[in-house]
């Protein structure tokens, strides 16, 4: 008998049982389901993690006060004493492979413009913020040293901002009040999208770090000229590794603690974030593929007892068979086919249903997911593979029995 | 030319089932040949081992002794898959409870051996349809068995049975499910079978069901004590 033959038999067969079938199906359905679903959710958020290293850029060291322990930053900007003025000043005329730096002074407030309003928070920051982030203006112009030197009531607005206070027009030139004050808009940001914790990147101001410093900042502590945080990065083709040991060593000296001894800051570069993010990917990815498996032999030990019943019940039907003239492998072959048909159709449905569901998560969560065509492959080799392999034994029962044992079966 | 083969060959056919330290002789030395075109009607009380001999010469049970040739065949030496091939080309199965597969139509019914004997498409419908209209159920091919009399399904086993144009027919109580009407319905299929030169073999307990058969086997205990060559004036 062809292959094509017997798989004409064993649909028939299953369709002659369709609740029975799919109730066989529904361990493999909600296994694989569930792995869609997951695999989906966690692909997606690791892309957005990615997208935001990336558009870190992954030349960028970024330095904060507070010391770093095993679990990153233990403590705030409160504990220990911010950067300076004179920090970054240092770090620009010492460290030969900085290619930019910007300090960051942050402040929150009001943003108004004619009669609308808006809450967000506002960057005070070197002109070099530009190139240390890479984050050019799409309009307008970008802030200048002179802005910075002259303490100009200038801002350059996030895309989200430009299009919540002025719509479709060009803001340049506009006037707005942040914190009451007025500035003029001389530029919007390249748009940049969500960061990996899904905070909006775009909705931001940045405006120069002087101007920040005195009308927007609260004074900091004894610091004259306070910097909260300090992007750098690094000139193409120089060792991460290395301009982030000068750095340290630069901040230890002008904040008086020495060699050896616990810093008081954090300088971290972006291929720490990614090793730490390739690590809990790894774990993620483990723990999948583990619950990827478990799910399979439950769904895939159902079908062997659907199956195991299928036969005994079946048990005159393959004598009858044997009878008209069907060999052992036409009787394995039929069961085998539709151990494999029950759990392919089931793993069809559970990636079904598995998209539906990392649908709806992506819509009600707001959660980026992705399904990877690869997990449809997986999806269904595995399951057909279970099929084969809880199959076998039933199949192979049902083709040696006896065929005048089988016939008299009750 | 040459001289003409049976169809079935029996020689000192044993059957022992070993129940507990009980031996229990369903055949006891059984010999008979059966020639092409007879018409052989199998009576005896029960478990006189009717139905032990027939499955035996069907190859579809192995015998404790004595050799079975089948078409000048013998059994003894054949592999599982020569006794499907066997089963499938050589011989064709009636039962008393019909066996056909529930929920499916009579032609996918009749269908089946052709299956395994890897016939089908429009080869596979044409020899049906023939079996159909052969016992005249042309008409019913689609309908599936719980749509059907008794007599009628009956009817489509013995399509079945006929499909693969086998040497010979195997009908254990073929009419034991069936009423007065329906039984000679089937009868009178068979010998219009018989006539046309299809071998049958017909386990029966009803000696009138025998008297439609050109030859009539008695069992006991085991063993055949009686051999009867009727003339078929007398079955009619
Ligand atoms: N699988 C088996 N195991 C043990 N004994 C069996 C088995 N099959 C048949 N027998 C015994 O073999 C003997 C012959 O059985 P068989 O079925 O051939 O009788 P039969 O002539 O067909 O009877 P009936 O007319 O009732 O169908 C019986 O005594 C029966 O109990
Ligand atoms: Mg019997």
């Amino acid at each position: 008998m062809t292959l094509f033959a017997t798989i004409i038999v064993a649909l028939e067969a299953l369709r002659l049982n369709a609740l029975r079938t799919t109730l066989a199906m529904l361990g493999i359905i909600i296994g694989v389901a569930a792995v869609i679903t997951m695999a989906s959710i966690s692909t997606g958020a690791s892309q957005r993690v990615e997208q935001f290293i990336s558009s870190l850029g992954t030349n960028l060291l970024i330095a904060r006060p507070g010391s770093s322990g095993m679990g990153g930053r233990q403590s705030g900007a409160g504990t220990s004493q911010s950067f300076e003025e004179k920090d970054v000043t240092a770090l620009r005329n010492r460290v030969a492979d900085i290619a930019a730096i910007s300090g960051v002074v942050n402040g929150s407030g009001a943003i108004v413009y004619g009669n609308k309003n808006w809450q967000t928070g506002v960057q005070g920051v070197h002109a070099d913020y530009h190139v240390a982030r890479a984050w050019d203006v799409a309009e307008g112009s970008r802030l200048t040293d002179e802005d910075i030197r002259r303490k100009a009531k200038v801002a350059v607005i996030g895309k989200t901002i430009a299009t919540e206070l002025f719509g479709g027009q060009s803001p340049i030139g506009e006037r707005i009040r942040i914190k009451n004050v007025p500035f003029e808009v001389i530029g919007v940001l390249e748009e940049k999208g969500q960061s990996g914790m899904g905070r909006d990147q775009d909705d931001t101001i940045l405006v120069p770090i002087s101007t920040a410093r005195t009308r927007l900042a609260g004074r900091e502590g004894s610091v004259a000229e306070p910097v909260q945080m300090m992007f750098i990065s690094v000139r193409d083709g120089a060792s991460m590794a290395r301009v982030q040991e000068e750095v340290e060593a630069v901040l230890m000296e002008r904040r008086n603690i020495r060699p050896g001894d616990q810093a008081d800051f954090d300088v971290r570069n972006m291929s720490e974030f990614i090793q730490a993010r390739t690590a809990t990917q790894n774990t993620m990815g483990m723990l999948l593929a583990t619950s990827a498996a478990i799910s399979l032999v439950v769904g895939g030990i159902g079908i062997m007892n659907i199956m195991l019943v299928s036969v005994t019940e079946r048990t005159r039907e393959i004598g009858l068979r044997m009878a008209v003239g069907a060999r052992g492998r036409d009787i394995l072959v039929q069961f085998l086919v539709e151990a494999i048909t029950l759990c392919l159709v089931g793993g069809l449905v559970g990636l079904a249903v598995g998209a539906l569901c990392s649908g709806l998560v992506a819509h009600y969560a707001e959660w980026p997911v992705v399904m990877d065509p690869v997990y449809v492959i997986l999806a269904l080799f595995g399951s057909a593979t279970v099929g084969l392999f809880f199959g076998f034994y039933p199949a192979r029962r049902a083709s040696k029995l006896n065929p005048i044992d089988a016939l008299r079966y009750e | 030319m040459s001289e003409i083969i049976p169809v079935i060959e029996a020689r000192g056919l044993y059957r022992h089932y070993y129940q507990g330290s009980q031996v229990v002789k369903a055949l006891d030395g059984v010999d008979v040949t059966i020639m092409p075109g007879e018409f052989v009607a199998v009576m005896g009380p029960s478990g006189s081992g009717k139905s032990t001999f027939m499955n035996i010469c069907g190859a579809l049970d192995q015998p404790s002794g004595g050799s079975v040739k089948l078409d000048g065949r013998d059994l003894a030496g054949m592999s599982r898959d020569d006794l499907a091939d066997l089963r499938n080309e050589v011989i064709g199965f009636v039962f008393q409870q019909f066996n056909l597969l529930p929920r499916t139509s009579a032609i996918a019914n009749v269908m089946l051996p052709l299956r395994y004997a890897g016939i089908s498409g429009p080869d596979a419908v044409a020899l049906c349809e023939r079996a159909l209209t052969a016992v005249d159920l042309y008409q019913r091919m689609d309908h599936h068995p719980n749509e059907l009399s008794g007599g009628q399904q009956q009817r489509v086993a013995i399509a079945r049975a006929l499909v693969t144009n086998p040497k010979l027919i195997f009908a254990d109580e073929p009419t034991g499910a069936l009423d007065s009407v329906t039984t000679v319905e089937v009868l009178k299929l068979f010998q219009r079978l018989n006539a046309e030169g299809m071998t049958i073999v017909m386990v029966t307990h009803d000696a009138d069901v025998a008297a439609y058969a050109s030859r009539c086997l008695h069992f006991k205990d085991g063993r055949i004590i009686d051999d009867v060559r009727q003339s078929e004036r007398a079955a009619q």
